[in-house]
């Protein structure tokens, strides 16, 4: 005999492994019990085989590799013994899942034994298939399964039933063969077989309208016939749970009838008499009555309209709702949910208990009322619900405050009606949990803070005096940074003081303090400090008194490692120290800012976002949002399959989201975008302007470092950028001063006649429809970068909306894309849109330019993509 | 329907494990030490549901052990508590007075039972009765298939002599 595979008992085996002190020792024995089944599987013992397949399955259950053993399986089902067969079946169930090809040699095996002799043996077959079958097997032996369905003994049937239903998931088409068969079963006294058959239809009606259709004429009547006569049974020991018959038969009863109920009347009908018997019949102490109520409840929401029954329902639930078992006030919160969208009204009246539940120490009961509460709100009850949960806030669990903090600030959004109380509330909710704040929510919070012009006062001083107190909150201290920046003399003064203010003092260097110590808390991010280096730089301006100070606090920040900031100071420092003449004008006060294209931009980047898995499927307006960094994924990843974002402002995104306008402006101004490319300039002066020598290192920092927040920083740049003001100034001192203050770094102005060698212009795309043609240019002095202006003609009869132009390059290339002339595109050529791109070769003279593009736009409201490769770029650029 | 069955003790070590859809053994470690880590720390008050990846997951202590069921958001978690009660009687009436070291050493068995009870996910069979019957039938069927085995080998070695 071979010395290994007498090896140990089972038994002996499982105890070794609990006597292990160490996860090594485990390991050590399970490899040793391991090698001694290989080597048996080599042997091809026959005596211990289902002995180690016993072992196997304790070894796969500690989570070891067993696939080995796979073959064993088919070995022991193959063998003709019952007790081999079973642990083979097991082993089978165990070892394996429907994604194994292994599988699919069991077949034969499955098929003999579901037609075998003995009833057990059919068992095992049908309990393996049931469980694991993968959608062949399930069209190899569903007439077998079919066949089962009338065998003599029940228990066979009820297996088969069972396993038909796996059967019609993997393989609908196959359902309307079960259809009969399984009608049949709904007749049978035997309780099993009953409930199997219940199930199967129940499914079958899930995956074929025509089934439900069949069944709601034969056997609605039938069916409530069996509910009345379990719910009328007399006591059963073999079925009594709690003193009642068979709570699960009751089930499947109730969830049969909801769908043959739910939209027709006629079924709807029949059924109400049983229903409202059991709604009021049922006895409620125990967790068996009250799971048949649950269901009778779902069911008497989902058939057609009857009040009196709905009436008892929502009862019901209130009687849940206020029961001391967590259980139950859970799954009542649960059912509530669904009740809402029937009768709000009586959803209403339990607000109160509701809103303690949010309040409850169990995670889940929280979570669900949360939500539920969520929809409870209206107009009416916004302002004391909010006031709840916002004290909630305080006092709620770490882990629920992102979750609470989403909702709230969803409600304030929605619900605001006055922006006081808009301001107050969110200064609220930063001051609380100012960092399970969503990025888009304090984005909002700056737009209306800039509309709202009366309160920019209030606003910065309630702000003030939150920052003092919650300082960690990171979202608080951006708004309250950015605010102090753009109001800070109001802060001072004391400027539109409302009634309801106490009156604060504050010298002007209190407001740089806690702009410095912002600047400087180790806690800060990215975002924050550049934030805060704008404000200083505009308080620079607003408090000359305090201008040498932030100087010096600008000049500290001269050696960041953060390339950002480093730019940043050197350029604002430059402003201070060299440019008092100009710098009042560079840092007046943001012009408001537009809330129309800020919900448009938002409402755009949200579309792209999933809904969220909630039951009711409500898409909420924040909180759940991605952040907005799909539209430049999408560009820079090529393999990425995702639509491109239908965001009108795709381009613009990406321009924010760089925030480096690359454009050596003064050489192009004979371009069409001649009035555009002053406010670029100045744009780069106070975001992240950056000279085109450096261009490639730079962008790709900023790619890197604003991954995580790639929408603040895209929302900081728009923030950041004056329009209004930047327009006067450019055409009233043209390029040149503007230039001045990049000191050396900037290019030599180049005039426009000393371009490049002329290339060639290339159509780069065409189809029956779209035409693309490049035309190139280089700048002088900079070889490796090609300015390549795009131009869309339509030669189609219908005009293309929504135009996207989208670019991506290998990883030598850089690309910038300005925004495009316009995104639509007139039919049949009456018109062209153009764009702009750079094109930046760090292999320049190596290899030439590729480019991969992708075209997005709407014909007829209907979405078109088109992609190409553009190969045909002139050599040498 | 009924994702997956699991059994994992007080100290987190699973004791059974049935998978009605398809996960993949990776997943499945990473399921389980998910779940052990999201049920574990709950207190005995608070409710028997807790929502994960879109599911629900209903469970119930037993002493020392947890009986966890996975099942769609819209099915019944109170039914399912009375189905890992039904599974935990039959249990105990098999092993008479069922305790850890009961399913840690005979846990084929515990799976044979568990197999009478559900198949796709859905119960099978609502009597205890019944469960037990046919658990016991095949119990004799393979005792006396080893007898038989034994008493032929026995035939072999006495002719062997």
């Amino acid at each position: 005999m071979n010395p290994f595979s007498s090896g140990t008992r089972l038994r002996d085996m499982i105890r070794a492994i609990r006597a292990c002190k160490t996860a090594a020792e485990e390991r050590a024995v399970v490899r040793k019990e391991s090698a001694a089944i290989r080597a048996a599987v080599g042997e091809s013992d026959n005596e211990y085989r289902h002995r180690n397949l016993a072992k196997l399955m304790f070894i796969h259950m500690l989570g070891y590799p067993t696939h080995f053993g796979q073959m064993e399986c088919l070995k022991l089902i193959a063998a003709s013994g019952f007790p081999e067969k079973r642990i083979g079946y097991l082993g089978l169930m165990l070892l394996l899942d429907e994604r194994q090809e292994v599988l699919m040699l069991v077949t034969n095996s499955l098929k003999q034994d579901l037609n075998h002799s003995n009833q057990y043996i059919v068992g095992l077959a049908l309990c393996a298939l049931g469980n694991i079958c993968s959608a062949e097997m399930a069209r190899d032996l569903a007439p077998e399964v079919e066949r089962l369905l009338q065998f003599r003994d029940p228990n066979v049937r009820k297996k088969a039933a069972l396993c038909s239903i796996r059967i019609i998931k993997k393989v609908p088409d196959l359902a309307e063969n079960f259809m009969n068969p399984a009608a049949s079963l709904l007749k049978e006294k035997h309780h099993g077989v009953l409930l199997t058959g219940l199930q199967l239809c129940t499914d079958l009606c899930k995956v074929s309208e025509e089934a439900l259709e069949y069944f709601r004429k034969k056997c609605t009547e039938s069916v409530v016939k069996a509910l009345k006569d379990v719910a009328n049974s007399p006591y059963a020991p073999e079925y009594d749970i709690s003193g009642i018959t068979d709570p699960f038969l009751h089930i499947r009863l109730l969830r049969f009838l909801r769908i043959l109920g739910h939209g027709d009347a006629d079924a709807s009908d029949c059924m109400n008499d049983i229903l409202a018997q059991v709604a009021t019949k049922t006895e409620s102490n125990k967790n068996a009555g009250n799971a048949i109520l649950y269901e009778c409840v779902e069911t008497i929401m989902s058939i057609e309209d009857n009040s009196g029954l709905r009436v008892l329902a929502i009862n019901i639930l209130g009687r849940f709702l206020s029961n001391r078992d967590n259980n139950i006030r859970y799954v009542a919160l649960n059912m509530l949910m669904r009740a809402i969208t029937v009768d709000a009204q009586a959803v209403q009246r339990h607000r109160a208990t509701i809103l303690e539940c949010v309040k409850d120490s169990d995670a889940s009961i929280r979570k669900r009322a949360l939500e539920l509460l969520y929809l409870l709100v209206n107009e009416s009850n916004v302002k004391s619900l909010t006031k709840e949960l916002i004290e909630h806030l305080e006092v709620s669990e770490q882990e629920f405050k992102g979750d609470l903090t989403a909702k709230i600030c969803s409600i304030i959004e929605k619900f605001s009606t006055e922006k006081i109380w808009y301001i107050d509330q969110m200064l609220k909710v930063l001051s609380e949990a100012g960092n399970f704040v969503k990025d888009e929510v304090w984005h909002a919070l700056i737009v209306v803070i800039s509309n709202a012009s009366d309160l920019h006062g209030y606003t910065v001083r309630s702000l003030y005096k939150a920052v003092q107190t919650s300082g960690e909150q990171e979202s608080l201290v951006r708004v309250a940074v950015w605010c102090i920046g753009e109001y800070g003399e109001m802060l001072v003064n004391s400027t539109g003081m409302l009634d309801i203010e106490e009156p604060i003092t504050v010298t002007e260097s209190d407001a740089v303090d806690v702009i410095e110590i912002s600047l400087k808390n180790h806690t800060s991010d990215l975002t924050t400090r550049a934030m805060c280096l704008i404000a200083l730089l505009k308080l620079s301006s607003r408090f000359p008194a305090c201008s040498q100070r932030i100087k010096d606090i600008v000049v500290q920040n001269k050696g960041s490692l953060v390339l950002e900031l480093q730019q940043r100071s050197i350029e604002f420092n430059s402003i201070i120290e060299k440019h008092q003449n100009i710098r009042s004008l560079l840092v007046e006060r943001m012009p408001v800012l537009d809330e129309a294209t800020y919900s448009g931009k938002r409402a755009g980047s949200l579309s792209a976002t999933i809904p969220t898995s909630n039951g009711a499927a409500i898409n909420l307006p924040n909180g759940v949002a991605k952040p907005t960094a799909a539209p430049l994924v999408d560009l820079l990843d090529l393999s990425s399959d995702d639509a491109p974002a239908p965001s009108s402002s795709g381009s613009d995104f990406l321009h924010d989201l760089l925030g480096v306008d690359l454009s050596p402006a003064p050489s192009q101004s004979g371009t069409s975008q001649a009035q555009k490319s002053g406010t670029d300039v100045l744009l780069d002066l106070l975001s992240i302007g950056t000279p085109p020598a450096q261009s490639s290192s730079f962008s790709s920092d900023i790619l890197s470092t604003s991954q995580d927040n790639t929408t603040s920083s895209g929302n900081l740049q728009r923030l950041s950028s004056p329009s209004t003001p930047s327009a006067q100034i450019s055409s009233a001192g043209g390029g040149s001063p503007i230039m001045d203050l990049l000191d050396g770094f900037a290019p030599n102005p180049a005039t426009s006649d000393t371009n490049g060698p002329a290339y060639p212009s290339v159509v780069a795309f065409e189809s029956s429809s779209l035409k693309i043609l490049f035309n190139f240019s280089k700048p002088p002095g900079n070889p490796q970068t090609t300015t390549i202006q795009a131009t869309f003609t339509n030669n189609s009869p219908n005009t293309f909306t929504d135009f996207i132009f989208q670019a991506a390059v290998p990883k030598f290339l850089q690309l910038h894309l300005d925004p495009a002339s316009s995104n639509t595109l007139p039919e049949s050529g009456n018109g062209s849109i153009t764009q702009d791109m750079r094109v930046t070769n760090s292999q320049h003279g190596k290899k030439s330019l590729v480019m991969r593009i992708r075209i997005s736009y709407k014909v007829d409201s209907k979405d078109i993509l088109e992609e190409g490769q553009i190969n045909n770029f002139p050599r040498g650029l | 329907m009924i994702h997956f069955v699991l059994l994992f003790s007080r100290q987190g070590k699973v004791r059974l494990t049935k998978w009605y859809s398809p996960y993949s053994q990776k997943e499945r470690t990473k399921v389980i030490r998910e779940l052990s880590g999201l049920i574990l720390p709950r207190g005995p008050k608070l409710c028997h549901f807790v929502e994960w990846r879109g599911f629900k997951v209903v469970y119930r202590r037993y002493a020392s052990l947890y009986f966890c069921m996975c099942i769609n958001q819209d099915d019944n978690e109170l039914e399912i508590l009375e189905i890992i009660h039904l599974f935990v009687e039959v249990l105990d009436r098999y092993f008479g007075s069922v305790c850890e070291l009961d399913l840690i050493f005979n846990f084929h068995k515990a799976y044979f039972i568990l197999d009478e009870l559900l198949i796709a996910g859905e119960l099978q069979e609502s009597s205890k009765k019944t469960v037990a019957r046919l658990i016991a039938a095949q119990d004799s069927l393979v005792e006396t298939a080893k007898e038989e085995a034994s008493s032929i080998s026995n035939i072999i070695v006495q002719a062997t002599k």
